[in-house]
């Protein structure tokens, strides 16, 4: 493997992504390293899931490029896009399980989709993968209706490390979650993250979860990325929009921790 | 593009080393589940187990649960791993403590005991069926009720709305259908009455028969394919979403809401639109008589008014409301059992229709006893 790809899980230059008249990403640029859990913020409506979207291929751009792995980005049916999409598993906000299998189904789609293996070890699998994101095999049964909010993050989480990616997207995977759940599920992507040496790409308001998690944080406003960088540095930004976020009335549990 | 695995296996006596290599990750999982099951005879009549990882290029969850089975087979000693290399000790770690208590696996059950049980299960489970009919029914009632205390509560735009669309709506593809059937028959009556000279008596048989059965019956059986599943579904996904259970929280009745004016609209529209089919059906049956017939239209409408009484009349319309209960009630607790899944969505929907269909012939084969035992 060449060095450039050895060392940026995804890259995006100079794109633009816009609505009609509106212009939602306005010539962004954006790297994230292989191996680092990088968190995105930005104002509700800004764009963070235009982005999140348009790297995966599902929002098409006007210009700009994107990489994932060393894969041009095109339309979900290109070949470069699936090419990509071999190595990527994402968390959609609401899970997105299909409604009408049951969560090990659910786990075990793209492993039957993808490969060729006998139904015992796809089981074993599928069980294994529910073990890793803290559920028991008992749960594997259950159909998406029958989840709790925070169980159903986790079989989609399972879902999305079914094929062992090497990124995952997150979006929003802890909105929803009372603060012991979100913390918990903070936790088991830390663990597996450092456990399957993943690349994260997380959405999130968290402001919790931006600070005890993620490597870097990129702060995304006016169709652009203001700031970028470890949480300390973010909480020094001058940016205005980025002061009024983290410095606002609800973030002020971050400041002792931040002096 | 990665390089064949292998798995090479050594054993000095009792005791065996296995050395994976190359790449054991997903893609490859064909080959891996090969090798792996290859080496498992040998690794159970094994001693003690040696694991070299040291000449893996990668590992992900899969390869290293292959090799973790592996290492489970044997017995006693646990099995001894080297070489791991740091990027991966964590993950095999990890699958280490996984698939530890496995479920037990289902029970083999006699299909014939089975196919017994299913249908048996079912047949009790009717009673359930009537009890959401009469559930339906009751608190349709209630809410009426309610409504001629409080005129003010009924739900008129709503009203208004759904006989819009079960009845103004429908009017079209009900006259057109009807229609065909009237002339159909008409068609078949002159083709097989001809033979033995009983042209004029096809003409008894289109009034009556439109009038009394066929028409009102087609009418019904196109609204519960047509409206009654509309209902099944508005109201399942409505169900599905937590629209009801929200209506409900605002001191809201979904009954008087959403259900009476649905099937309000419907005791409403179903006479009508049966109307209009059996003139459409009566219509059709007289330009056949016309064209195919060699009948001309006033010695149609002679023999018409001759054959047919005002009683059959009667008969069909009085049938139309209480079809359209049975359809409206059934469509609506449908609805209200789907459950999370698009899948039982689909299925209710489905069960909507054939249930409601179903119905109506039954409703009109006990009408036809009770009209013949009153003489009308």
């Amino acid at each position: 493997m060449d060095t450039s790809v050895g060392k940026f899980a995804i890259r995006v230059n100079d794109l633009v992504v816009g609505f009609g008249h509106r212009v939602i990403l306005d010539h962004l640029s954006l790297d994230v390293r292989r191996g680092e859990i990088l968190g995105l913020v930005g104002a509700s409506g800004g764009g963070k899931s235009v982005l999140m979207r348009t790297i995966i291929g599902l929002i098409p751009r006007r210009s700009g490029g994107i990489e994932v792995m060393g894969a041009r980005i095109g339309s979900p049916h290109d070949v470069g896009t699936q090419r990509a999409a071999g190595k990527w598993g994402i968390l959609f906000q609401q899970g997105a399980l299909f409604s009408s299998l049951t969560a090990r189904q659910n786990i075990q789609f793209p492993l039957r989709e993808n490969l060729v293996l006998s139904s015992a070890l796809l089981d074993e699998i599928a069980t294994a993968k529910l073990e890793m994101v803290g559920l028991t095999p008992e749960d594997g049964d259950k159909f998406p209706s029958e989840l709790s909010g925070g169980m159903t993050k986790r079989v989609a989480l399972a879902r999305a490390l079914a094929l062992d990616p090497a990124i995952v997207f997150l979006d929003e995977p802890t909105s929803g979650l009372d603060p012991i759940a979100a913390g918990d599920f903070d936790a088991l992507i830390k663990t597996l993250q450092k456990t399957l040496g993943l690349t994260v790409f997380m959405v999130t308001h968290d402001l919790a979860s931006l600070n005890t998690v993620c490597d870097r944080v990129a702060a995304l406003a006016d169709g652009n990325i203001v700031a970028i960088g470890p949480m300390r540095e973010l909480l020094q930004s001058d940016h205005p929009w980025v002061r009024a976020y983290f410095h606002g009335k609800r973030s002020l549990m971050l400041q002792p921790k931040a002096s | 593009m990665a390089t064949e695995p292998q798995l090479a296996v050594t054993s000095r006596g009792d005791a065996l080393e296995l050395r994976p290599d190359g790449f054991w990750i997903a893609a490859n999982v064909t080959v891996l589940e090969a090798l792996a099951d290859a080496a498992a005879p040998q690794v159970e009549r094994a001693k003690s187990l040696k694991m070299d990882m040291s000449g893996l290029s990668e590992l992900d969850t899969l390869g290293a649960w292959l090799l973790e089975k592996l290492s489970r087979q044997i017995a006693g000693h646990p099995a001894e791993i080297v070489g791991v290399s740091e990027n991966y000790a964590g993950l095999i770690e990890e699958v280490r403590h996984v698939n530890r208590h496995n479920l037990p696996p289902p029970k083999a059950r006699n299909p014939v005991i089975a196919k017994v049980e299913e249908v048996g299960r079912a047949a009790w489970n009717s009673r359930e069926d009537v009890a959401v009919f009469l559930q339906m029914l009751g608190s349709l009632c209630v809410a009426l009720l309610g409504i001629i205390r409080k005129p003010r509560s009924l739900r008129l735009t709503s009203l208004v709305y759904q006989l819009y669309r079960v009845g103004w709506q429908a009017i079209p593809i009900i006259l057109l259908i009807t229609f065909l059937i009237g002339a159909i028959i008409a068609q078949q009556g002159f083709f097989h009455f001809r033979k033995f000279g009983a042209d004029s008596y096809v003409v008894d048989m289109v009034g009556i028969l439109v009038l009394r059965e066929l028409g009102v019956l087609i009418v019904a059986i196109m609204v519960a394919g047509r409206s009654g599943s509309a209902y099944t579904a508005e109201l399942g996904s409505m169900k599905m979403r937590e629209e009801i259970d929200a209506l409900s929280t605002m001191g809201l009745d979904p009954v008087v809401v959403l259900i009476l004016p649905r099937v309000l609209a419907l005791v409403l529209a179903l006479p009508i639109l049966t109307f209009i089919g059996s003139m459409a059906a009566l219509y059709g049956g007289g330009l056949v008589a016309w064209f195919y017939g060699g009948m001309g239209p006033s010695i149609f409408i002679a023999r018409l008014h001759d054959a047919v009484s005002v009683t059959h009349f009667q008969v069909g319309m009085i049938k139309a409301p209480f079809m359209a209960l049975v359809i409206g009630i059934v469509a609506c607790s449908e609805g209200l059992r789907v459950k999370g899944s698009a899948e039982s969505l689909g299925k209710q929907t489905t069960t909507s229709v054939v249930k409601s269909i179903f119905l109506v012939i039954v409703l009109d084969g006990l009408f036809a006893v009770f009209f013949a035992s009153i003489g009308m």
